[in-house]
């Protein structure tokens, strides 16, 4: 029986680790499911949907090898995963601002408290390390509605954050 | 009068171009009834193309006009129809029924002048924008075998238009 799981994965970015990896799992039978792959600060990252008939162990010892040549680290945990049931985003909302620590605490907990469910969240720090900015793009479901997440919003405005927020209003043809 | 089905992606017949109408006459209309139906069975849906179907005339339906506080022309059919004038750009997330479970988003032209017969054949012109001009471009692309996946853009570090719900800063 097939069985789904998570790829966790982090390692020094270079050339080929997609390629690499997702060939040596294709030699072991597995299906690839939704995945997000990323850059950050040097390491390349992944998390990534596999399914797999077999255990976590025999997955994790089949990708060993590549793991050691490059140097990546990686686990696989079973996940109940499905398919074909996308949440539409009905907000995206950005926030950037001077760098400091608690900015996404902050924010995030204000959204939250409102009924934002998240279901992408992107965030970066540019400028340079004398004056190093936050900048974080934030799609989700307004589970209380978009008023009440404007409400929510307001009280950000007056802090040295800039908010916006932007309904998504997704067209079906 | 008939629900059709609906081509979903990867079936390659969404690929094929689609003909001119030459002959306005009952059997055009009987189709057009039936493209009619198959939009209104689905939820929320704004717009349809006659290759959707399987049929590869080139005939199209719009109507946005559930859509609260915008510009549109109501109930449109389109046959024939042709862009001539584009005018700005801006993104904006859509769906299809022929790729369902899927959104993405799609750079279109903010205004557009488009030229179409009706159903009788009589040449209509019309000026439109935003949510429409959208939703025209959606329908016109399936006629030439495109989709809106055949167009995306980065789902991150998008562009979309913030004119609604911002605040002044306190600056």
């Amino acid at each position: 029986m097939s069985q789904w799981f998570m790829l966790t994965l982090v390692g020094k970015d270079q050339a080929g680790i997609v390629a690499q990896t997702t060939t040596a799992l294709y030699e072991q039978g597995c299906n690839l499911g939704e995945a997000s792959m990323l850059r950050l600060g040097g390491n390349f990252t992944m998390m990534l949907m596999i399914e797999f008939q077999g255990t976590s162990e025999t997955l994790d010892k089949q990708l060993q090898p590549l793991a050691d040549k490059l140097q990546l680290k990686l686990h696989f945990d079973p996940i109940e995963g499905e398919l074909h049931h996308h949440q539409q985003s009905d907000v995206v909302i950005t926030v950037h601002g001077a760098d400091r620590a608690g900015i996404v605490s902050q924010v995030t907990t204000k959204l939250a408290d409102a009924g934002l469910n998240i279901i992408d969240l992107a965030s970066d720090v540019g400028g340079n390390a004398e004056n190093p900015f936050y900048i974080m793009q934030i799609e989700g479901t307004a589970t209380q509605g978009l008023d009440r997440l404007e409400q929510a919003l307001q009280a950000l405005q007056q802090s040295d954050l800039k908010v916006t927020m932007t309904p998504v209003d997704t067209m079906v043809m | 009068m008939a629900i059709l089905e609906i081509l979903k992606y990867p079936d390659p017949r969404l690929k094929n171009e689609s003909e001119p109408v030459t002959e306005f006459n009952g059997k055009l209309d009987d189709f057009i009834a039936d493209l009619d139906e198959t939009m209104n069975a689905s939820l929320g849906g704004v717009g349809i193309a006659a290759p959707q179907v399987g049929h590869f005339q080139r005939i199209v339906i719009v109507d946005v006009s559930s859509k609260k506080k915008i510009k549109h022309h109501g109930y449109m059919i389109l046959v024939n129809p042709e862009i001539t004038e584009w005018d700005g750009f801006e993104m904006g997330r859509e769906g299809c029924m022929s790729v369902p479970d899927y959104t993405g988003n799609v750079v279109r032209a903010t205004k557009i002048h488009l030229i179409a017969q009706n159903a009788a054949g009589e040449t209509q012109e019309y000026d439109m924008e935003g949510y429409e001009a959208r939703a025209v471009q959606h329908e016109l692309d399936h006629l030439d075998g495109l989709l809106f996946i055949d167009r995306l853009v980065s789902r991150r570090r998008d562009l979309f238009q913030r004119k609604v719900y911002q605040k002044k800063s306190k600056e």
